[in-house]
């Protein structure tokens, strides 16, 4: 027998805050997420709040809203880029992530099954890391004024020394933990798609696991995961807040050759491109090379690389020796070239 | 199938390094001003920081290397205009749009209701013209020698009635010629390969033997750039005047010879005004007079009226005339930005600011 429509797809009753919205909550959404609490009071108890348990630390938080397009794409679909977006804005702060929660944002007529896909990919990353759902809200739109799904989410996470992105000293040297690009590039390729050899993955996964290591070695003095507008962005936003030059090496800077190719083919630099799970990372001199050793020992982080310095010289500019040993600024992207990314 | 192996052989870090050193040994004893007209040019020194690999004392210039930004303003104002006749569809280039006439852009033309679209080529535009049969539809024909033989085709493939061309394809070297008249301090051209690909690297010889310049054609990957400016630097240091083909996997002596056929069929050469250095002689083209009857100047009775005026500060005229750099403008980066652009060479984006401006360009850095 059929199942009911309103046991397929989203309706705007599931909106509504009746019956049929307490049984997407409780039969749907919540057996996706093992993790539920991080105190005593959790999602499981469907409050309007959540009560979270600190033991020292500081408490640092961020917010995001997440509307891929594609909603699924090559390495990866919404539901994780929600979830790494969120732990990665954390980590990058120098926070252990402990909860999320998530707003829901469904079309009317979008698919359950689909729906419970990207939440458990959702919750998949999160337990990996021992993050709980902590609480949530689900709303429904009506058909064509949604374009499918938006997930919504705020990060809760825990800092013993929490790490800026503007605290680059002249000499510090400049750690990306992977290559640059694959994210913003698989979303274009899938997107319009592009003629490829291979494919081309988006990159898009949890950094703490690396930032912990980083941070355990000692000497971090800024970080950032350079998402929208991608590297070039990420050290642009750097070198101003902390009112330093940024020397970086073309040479240097991780680029898969497929990323590279069609980039070039289309004119974009890889450097503006989105990554979804690299992170930035400024280290004092003296301990650069034990923190790129301890990188390089997570399967995330085994093409880690430094790719420059910190300089005096053009504080609040970022200077780029290209691979054929000129020099430029590298500008801050007047925008990112693909839109709609995370 | 995109193969994005073996692309980067053109970029080799030990290749360079040999081409510094001939650079540097063709190093020149006084200062050296080298003008290209090419925005893929620009855009190769800029991006791969090139100037910073140049001897001491070599200064390259993008001359009037940006068909958008050489537009005249009163071509413009003619395309706006017949934008907002009722029923008329005009179709150019996406750069063209945001570019400033007299009183609009054809962008903010479309803003008030003009029927203004982009199209990647003339036979774009004949598939619109084709669509609309009951419209008019006028290609706005820019560019220089690369865009003019697909005008060309279009017009000999016999378009539909309703299809007319506002032509203003310019000649490049007719503009390298102006530009030694007007700016004697040139010590050498290099030449775009991408023109040169369809008029051949024969074209500049006169050039080049009557005002004793070299001229040195050269392809677009950093390698390229660096090795036809160690040509020119060679020539200069050996005194000698020739032209040199440095990107002969491109570009034949004689160049394309249907392409340089077709366009002697549909075009007749004529003065024309580039925007920033005022008049040529013999710089244009426009349809001969077999084509009357596509030609939308005598279609719709077309008055070219006048005024290149730039706002004040601007310094695209000097720019465009390689006497200066976007870094000696006010405006540069301050006023004029490509979000809020103030003269041609900032709206183009083969334009030497707009350049300068997205990939961090700077002399000597």
């Amino acid at each position: 027998m059929r199942k009911p429509f309103s046991e397929e797809r989203i309706t705007g009753l599931h909106g509504a805050g009746g019956e049929l919205m307490q049984r997407l909550i409780s039969e749907v959404i919540l057996p996706l997420f093992p993790l539920k609490s991080a105190g005593p009071l959790g999602l499981e108890a469907l409050d309007d709040g959540a009560v979270l348990s600190l033991h020292g630390g500081r408490l640092v938080v961020t917010t995001d809203s997440h509307v891929v397009k594609p909603l699924e794409f090559p390495g990866g679909d919404i539901g994780v880029l929600a979830a790494c977006g969120t732990v990665n804005d954390l980590a990058v702060m120098g926070a252990r992530p402990v909860a999320v929660t998530l707003g829901l944002v469904v079309e009317e007529g979008f698919p359950i099954e689909e729906l419970k896909r990207y939440l458990s990919s959702f919750a998949a990353v999160l337990s990996d890391l021992g993050v709980a759902v902590v609480a949530g809200d689900t709303k429904v739109m009506g058909a064509g004024e949604l374009d499918g799904l938006v997930l919504a989410t705020t990060g809760i996470g825990v800092a013993e020394g929490f790490v800026s992105d503007s605290g680059l000293k002249p000499g510090d040297r400049i750690l990306v933990t992977g290559s640059v690009g694959d994210h913003g590039m698989a979303i274009l390729a899938a997107r319009e798609g592009l003629p490829l050899e291979g494919e081309i993955r988006s990159d898009v996964a949890p950094v703490w696991p690396l930032v912990e290591r980083a941070l355990r070695v000692g000497g971090v003095s800024a970080m950032k995961d350079p998402t929208r507008g991608g590297l070039a962005a990420a050290l642009n936003e750097m070198a101003r807040k902390a009112r330093v030059g940024i020397l970086v090496r073309e040479e240097e800077i991780p680029v898969t050759p497929e990323v590279k190719g069609l980039a070039e083919l289309l004119g974009i630099s890889p450097l503006s491109l989105a990554c979804e799970g690299r992170a930035v990372i400024g280290v004092s001199p003296d301990r650069a090379e034990a923190v790129l050793d301890a990188l390089r020992a997570e399967p995330l982080g085994r093409e880690a690389r430094i790719i420059g310095e910190a300089v005096e010289a053009y504080p609040g500019k970022v200077v780029l020796e290209t691979g054929v040993g000129g020099k430029r600024f590298l500008e801050m992207p007047l925008g990112d070239p693909v839109p709609r990314i995370c | 199938m995109w193969k994005g192996s073996d692309l980067f052989r053109l970029r080799d870090p030990a290749r360079a390094e040999r081409l510094a050193h001939a650079l540097r040994r063709f190093a020149p004893e006084k200062p050296v001003k080298i003008v290209h007209v090419c925005g893929t040019h620009e855009a190769a020194i800029a991006e791969h920081g090139l100037r910073s690999l140049l001897p001491e004392g070599v200064e390259v210039y993008e001359g009037p290397g940006c068909p958008v930004c050489v537009t005249s303003t009163a071509d413009i104002n003619l395309a706006v205009a017949l934008a907002l006749e009722e029923g008329a569809i005009v179709c150019t280039f996406g750069d063209m749009l945001r570019v400033p006439g007299t009183e609009l852009t054809l962008e903010e033309a479309r803003a008030q209701g003009a029927d203004v679209r982009v199209v990647l080529s003339a036979a774009d535009a004949v598939r619109v013209a084709r669509e609309n049969p009951r419209q008019e539809v006028v290609f706005f024909a820019v560019g220089f020698e690369t865009t003019a033989p697909g005008t060309a085709a279009v017009l000999l493939d016999g378009p539909p009635g309703n299809f007319s061309v506002l032509c203003s394809h310019k000649l490049i070297p007719p503009a390298l010629e102006a530009l030694l008249r007007e700016n004697t301090e040139v010590d050498g051209f290099l030449a775009p390969g991408h023109v040169s690909t369809i008029i051949g690297a024969d074209a500049y010889r006169e050039l080049a033997e009557r005002f004793h310049v070299p001229v040195v054609v050269g392809g677009f990957e950093p390698l390229d750039v660096l090795f036809a400016i160690a040509l020119i630097l060679r020539q200069l240091a050996e005194d000698r005047a020739e032209v040199e083909n440095a990107y002969p996997r491109a570009v034949r002596p004689e160049g394309n010879v249907r392409a340089k056929r077709i366009m002697g069929e549909v075009f007749r050469v004529v003065d024309a005004v580039w925007r920033g250095i005022g008049a040529i002689p013999a710089s244009g083209l426009e349809l001969g007079a077999e084509f009357t009857r596509y030609n939308a100047r005598e279609k719709f009775g077309l008055e070219t009226g006048t005024g290149d005026e730039e706002p004040p500060g601007c310094r695209c005229p000097d720019i465009i005339m390689a006497k200066a750099v976007p870094t000696d403008c006010p405006l540069f980066g301050a006023a004029c930005t490509p979000l809020s652009p103030v003269g041609p060479c900032m709206v183009g984006v083969e334009g030497a600011c707009s350049i300068w401006y997205r990939y961090g360009e700077r002399p000597r850095l």
